[in-house]
């Protein structure tokens, strides 16, 4: 099997755990900035913007590459529940990627908020100046960051399930591999503990 | 513990370079379990139902709402007010420090708020003597300047725990519906910082007009100019409509706002923005002082106010002034107030929008009596 097939092509890789990094730490500034009434609050929600609208521009380069170039296949021995799961909740954080920044765009618009993103860059409004759209996108948003959170730890819970209980070679596909070749060399001392290329060889 | 091999647990006690046995497939579920749970409870401990000790907006804003009563739709703080629309004419004299539009000479539409403090939209105008005055600036680039100034120079306090504590100390007593007198004197025994406002407010009278009265913006602020430099600074309006007239007493309940349209009948009414400069030293981040009257000062302009419009509709009704909108070419200090309002205004907003969702997005009518 070629390499390229295995495993995701570079930029994906480098997309996914610079979106997740960045993603994580957008659900935690989230909450802690509305939970706060310490000077936390303010400097969470200075960064909070122009973080929300770098995902959004991040999603729809993502989602390019995405369509461009199929990503590895999954493991054919996959229960099917497991597929499906796996193809879900992938499109589900695909869509809350684009919603959640658009739907905080929106709110601050609904809510006659200027959407600063700091040094006077002001973005357009997208929705209308009325209470109760905001009052909708405030829940919204809200809502939808904690459904977010629920898919992360899912997508983190299944990763490691692949990569420490299957280890299929799922996990690998998306981790750094210092261009190491999957027949058999030794992946680096860094590497998960459950992707040893060896036991994946031998599952292949 | 993970019912490891006697081999695989000697295995993972040699510091060795060279990968270790894999721990048994119970560990591994285990540590999956252990990084899932984890992160649950960061996120947890970070959204606060993990750190019940910590004072946040929504804790201000319940105390607000059992102090004033639960009024849906309205604010829940400064609950009674009326809108008033006017601009605001620079003269260019600030802007040698701020870059902020606002004080390039010129003029500026606003929307303001006059109102009085507590929850209760149904307050009498002659129970207290502070007024308060929010202003929204909208600049042409889109960017504003909020401010929520009060007839006061000095805040009582100076900090959101202190200000949560004078909140529970002017907890209505359940047997009487009033303050309890003992508890708020022991309030104000246990925070010395409070005389300053203890001084103001002590033969202060409740005015009869919103229009004769000055209005501090409290908290410092920093001008940042074109090249970077930041100055801090405090502003004021200075009223220019004539003397004050004989105060309210107790029994008055709704002339302000009808004392106002009287007023602007005759003609606008208007405001000198002075802007105090602090000097090196002077302190940003305690609202319960004023800084020595010797403070260069400077006179920005005139906000001038043209009409008047009921609070349940007007253009005031859904503005949140939270004092942390600013464009660029000011910042907020290090005061911790100032965040404190941002996050309970933001908290505030949120139920009182929620509940106007609910009512089918139609203005709240105020009620007779």
């Amino acid at each position: 099997m070629n390499r390229n097939d295995e495993v995701f092509w570079w930029p994906a890789r480098v997309l996914h755990w610079l979106m997740a990094l960045m993603i994580v730490s957008m659900l935690f500034i989230g909450a802690g900035m509305v939970a706060t009434v310490s000077d936390k609050h303010t400097w969470l929600l200075a960064l909070h913007k122009p973080l929300g609208i770098s995902i959004l521009a991040l999603a729809v380069l993502r989602l390019t590459l995405r369509l461009l170039r199929k990503p590895p296949p999954l493991p054919v021995d996959l229960p099917l529940s497991q597929r499906f799961a796996a193809h879900a909740s992938h499109w589900l954080l695909y869509a809350l990627m684009f919603a959640l920044p658009l739907i905080g765009w929106a709110m601050l618009s609904a809510g006659g908020y200027p959407v600063s993103l700091g040094a006077g860059v002001v973005l357009p409004p997208i929705a209308p100046f009325d209470p109760s759209v905001f009052a909708l996108l405030r829940w919204l948003h809200r809502t939808l960051a904690y459904l977010l959170f629920a898919t992360v730890l899912l997508h983190l819970a299944a990763a490691l399930y692949h990569g420490l209980i299957r280890r299929d070679g799922v996990l690998r596909s998306m981790v750094w591999r210092r261009g190491v070749r999957d027949d058999g060399a030794l992946p680096p001392a860094s590497d998960e503990a459950g992707t040893s290329s060896v036991k994946d060889a031998s599952v292949r | 513990m993970s019912p490891s091999e006697p081999d695989s647990a000697n295995d993972s006690t040699v510091p060795s370079s060279a990968p270790s046995r894999l721990p048994a497939p119970l560990g591994r579920y285990a540590l999956i379990a252990f990084v899932i749970s984890a992160a649950a409870a960061a996120f947890g401990y970070v959204a606060g139902p993990l750190d019940p000790q910590r004072l946040t907006p929504e804790r201000i804003v319940d105390h607000l709402q059992a102090n004033g009563g639960l009024h849906p739709r309205y604010r829940r703080n400064h609950a009674k007010g009326v809108c008033v629309i006017g601009y605001f004419d620079s003269n260019g004299a600030a802007a040698a420090y701020s870059k902020a539009g606002v004080f390039a000479r010129g003029r500026t539409p606003v929307v303001g708020r006059f109102a009085l403090p507590g929850g209760n939209p149904y307050a009498p105008d002659g129970g207290v003597p502070i007024r308060s005055f929010a202003l929204r600036f909208t600049q042409a680039d889109g960017q504003q300047w909020r401010t929520g100034m009060n007839n006061m120079p000095v805040f009582p306090v100076a900090t959101p725990q202190a200000f949560f504590e004078q909140l529970r100390a002017g907890a209505p007593d359940p047997a009487t519906g009033k303050p309890d007198p003992a508890r708020q004197k022991a309030f104000f025994a246990a925070h010395p910082e409070t005389a300053a406002f203890r001084a103001w407010a002590k033969d202060r009278k409740p005015s009869a007009s919103y229009a004769t009265e000055r209005y501090y913006g409290l908290n410092a602020f920093y001008f940042i100019d074109a090249a970077g430099a930041r100055q801090a600074v405090r502003w004021r309006v200075e009223p220019d409509n004539g003397a004050a007239t004989a105060p309210l007493t107790a029994q008055d309940h709704d002339v302000l706002a009808d004392e106002l349209d009287r007023r602007l009948a005759q003609g606008p009414l208007q405001w000198r923005l002075w802007v105090t400069l602090a000097a090196p030293g002077d302190p940003t981040a305690d609202a319960t002082r004023v800084w020595p009257s010797d403070r260069r000062e400077i006179d920005a302009g005139r906000i001038v106010l043209a009409r008047a419009q009921a609070q349940d509709a007007g253009a005031c009704r859904d503005i949140n002034y939270d004092p942390l909108i600013l464009p660029d070419g000011i910042a907020g200090s290090d005061d911790p107030l100032l965040a404190a309002r941002s996050s309970a205004y933001a908290e505030s907003y949120r139920r009182r929008t929620a509940e106007e969702a609910r009512a089918g997005g139609h203005p709240p009518k105020e009620l007779p009596r």
